[in-house]
């Protein structure tokens, strides 16, 4: 009778997928948790396609400011009670509070918050509001258009750092946690003591993330560009390879962390190590350019900002691949360097 | 005479303030086609020893080590590819199947036997489909065992396989290494049961601390103690003392033994040394409390040589 043939490096990617889809928890945080987050934050901050502008009145003559106001759209003018503007203007509620005088002719008193752009912006347009009232024929009217493209969305700028944030997760809990686990199992040593080829094993472990990788990107992807019409315009293909290059690269660096760490809560501290100042700094929810000039040389060498500039280079400005070398050289490195330092260091047991 | 198994003068040090000897330079000759036995207490060096052996741990110094005529750092490959290992505590992924695991490591072997048989082997046919999470302990440790037979080794490693198994899953743990050595494989197996190196072992080598301090089949190590026969006995409070002395000059007594207020006699000869001993109790005017006769054990020799019981003897080191 013949015997069937197993090929170990297909065996160790079966098992890996197996037990990948044997764990409904891993599942959710790798494809449910993203689209949570991305919905929440694209409802949370979507655009208010009309402006607004909250202004309250107060004093003697505040009835009739208020109608003054009132017939433009735009404003949304509140009288609050004595005592509570000041609040209302502290916490945000109100962006200005015009304090009227006894007489009509008097002139108003403007309380504002010089640090936020909305106050001042506020004060801005009332002020534009009663010069326009008081000299109406000096003021013209402006024919209005309005620039609501696709790709200048806050949804647009997100999903590709929830990408790169996704594609980072991937890599230190698809390689190095797993392998930890592997390790505090002793299930590493065991595999030591048979001939399984040591780049069979390392190589399985990146070709299945890589492989799960490509499905949750596909995913994320889709689901941003029919539940928000999230477009790219750059090729799906320079998309798709920015995301395996990025992948690969996290996939070395979770390598590293794992290769000397004994247990699942030093692993788990290290992840956090490396990830939590990403998530922050890398320009996943904001742009990092909001970073002091001093921090721009540190936080752009670092790996997820150079995947997330990538990513948004191809998504949001429709840039090949050439233009990126840059961000994808490097990943490159990042990655490389890394793996290699984890082959070397690398402990069984 | 061929030899699966032969080390000299292995140590293992570990660096560290102090630094630890956990193998104090170690001889062993382990002959194809024998069962042998590394028994000790915890902590004596058992695994350590197996772990250099295994490829696992690299010696600090050893005079000579070969497996299967190999030597590690040269024919790694070649060993592995030999050999068939279970460690003292692996757990095995959870989520995969008895049958999946198996496979897995069946394909790292280029030859070897099929998973299925492997698996009855191990008398695990019926659990075939289930996840190792859903698995009890022996069970656990039988698939264990399936994965160090999967590459048809002719030598298999067994670290401590039966710790921690009810009666029932170590008899059948036993039954398992006993079909594996009637094919007329080597195993080098290591525990803390007494019981277990009895009866499974061809020859045990008695680990203490690092080193050999016995050598030989179980029934030679006993009748070494003297008497193959124990008597147990302790006395009520009434009546002076009862010195070693007294109990030497009892006829067939070979050696002596006591804890607390609890004697153990090894005698070669019981129906003499108890008529014996009960008459000279009486003339001196004590009174039994406990007395029991049983054949001596591995447990009798350790004691006899280390003054400490297996079972304790790791919780002082």
């Amino acid at each position: 009778m013949s015997q069937p043939h197993y090929h170990p490096l297909w065996e160790l990617i079966l098992c890996r997928i197996r037990v990948f889809y044997r764990q409904p928890e891993a599942v959710f945080w790798t494809y449910g948790f993203p689209l949570v987050m991305i919905t929440a934050l694209g409802l949370a901050f979507r655009e208010e396609s009309k402006e607004t502008i909250l202004v309250d009145v107060v004093g003697p003559q505040a009835e009739a400011f208020e109608a003054r106001l009132s017939k433009d759209s735009r404003y949304k003018v509140k009288r609050p009670a004595a005592n509570d503007w000041k609040k209302r203007l502290q916490t945000g509620k109100t962006n200005l509070v015009v304090e009227t005088g006894e007489a009509a002719s008097e002139k108003p008193r403007f309380w504002f918050e010089p640090h936020r752009a909305e106050s001042v912006l506020a004060r801005e347009a009332v002020e534009n509001a009663i010069l326009r009232s008081a000299l109406p024929n000096e003021a013209s009217d402006f024919a209005e258009s309005h620039l609501e493209e696709v790709g200048s969305r806050y949804i647009d700028f997100l999903l590709p750092g929830m990408i790169g944030m996704n594609l980072m997760g991937g890599g230190m809990w698809g390689i190095g946690f797993v392998v930890v686990d592997m390790r505090v199992r002793k299930l590493l040593k065991r595999l030591q003591a048979t001939p399984m080829r040591r780049s069979d094993f390392l190589f399985s472990l990146m070709l299945v993330r890589l492989l799960f990788a490509v499905f949750d990107m596909g995913f994320l992807t889709v689901f941003g560009h029919y539940a928000f019409g999230v477009e790219c315009r750059g090729s799906l293909l320079d998309l798709a390879l920015v995301m395996l290059v990025g992948g690969a690269s996290f996939a070395g660096i979770g390598l590293l962390i794992a290769c000397r760490a004994q247990t699942t809560e030093t692993i788990s501290g290290l992840m956090n190590l490396v990830m939590l100042p990403m998530w922050i700094a890398s320009g996943v929810f904001f742009s990092s350019e909001r970073f002091p000039e001093v921090m721009q040389p540190i936080i752009q060498a670092l790996p997820l900002t150079a995947l997330n500039n990538a990513l948004r280079g191809v998504m949001l400005d429709g840039d090949s691949l050439v233009a990126l070398w840059k961000p994808l050289l490097l990943l490159v490195v990042w990655g490389a360097a890394s793996f290699t330092i984890a082959l070397r260091a690398f402990r069984w047991k | 005479m061929s030899f699966a198994i032969r080390c000299r003068q292995l140590v293992k040090r570990y660096d560290g303030r102090p630094p630890v000897e956990a193998v104090r330079g170690v001889d062993l000759e382990v002959r194809s086609g024998e069962c042998f036995g590394l028994l000790g207490p915890n902590g004596a060096g058992k695994t350590t020893t197996m772990e250099i052996l295994e490829g696992l741990l690299a010696a600090t110094s050893a005079e000579l080590m070969e497996v299967l005529s190999l030597s590690w750092g040269r024919d790694d490959m070649a060993i592995r590819r030999r050999i068939g290992i279970s460690l003292q505590e692996t757990r095995l992924t959870d989520k995969l199947t008895v049958l999946e695991t198996v496979i897995l490591f069946r394909s790292f072997y280029s030859h070897g036997l099929e998973p299925a048989d492997a698996i009855r082997r191990v008398s695990l046919d019926d659990k075939q489909g289930a996840l190792v999470e859903k698995l009890s302990g022996g069970q656990r440790q039988r698939l264990a065992v399936a994965c160090a037979i999967i590459g048809d080794p002719e030598l298999l490693f067994l670290d401590e396989p039966t710790t921690g198994l009810d009666p029932h899953s170590r008899r059948e743990l036993w039954d398992i290494v006993r079909e594996f050595r009637s094919s007329g494989r080597t195993i080098l197996l290591t525990t803390h049961y007494m019981d277990e190196a009895e009866r499974l072992c061809d020859r045990v080598a008695v680990i203490d601390q690092g080193q050999v301090i016995a050598l030989g089949t179980p029934v030679e190590l006993i009748a070494r103690l003297g008497g193959q026969h124990i008597v147990d006995f302790s006395l009520t409070d009434n009546g002076h003392p009862l010195t070693d002395d007294e109990l030497r000059s009892v006829p067939s007594v070979q050696t002596v033994r006591r804890e607390d207020k609890a004697f153990s006699l090894a005698v070669g000869e019981p129906h003499v040394a108890l008529p014996a001993l009960m008459n000279h109790l009486q003339q001196s005017g004590r009174e039994f409390a406990t007395l029991t006769t049983r054949h001596a054990t591995l447990e009798d020799v350790f004691v006899t040589l280390t003054g400490r019981h297996l079972r304790d003897a790791g919780e002082s080191a």
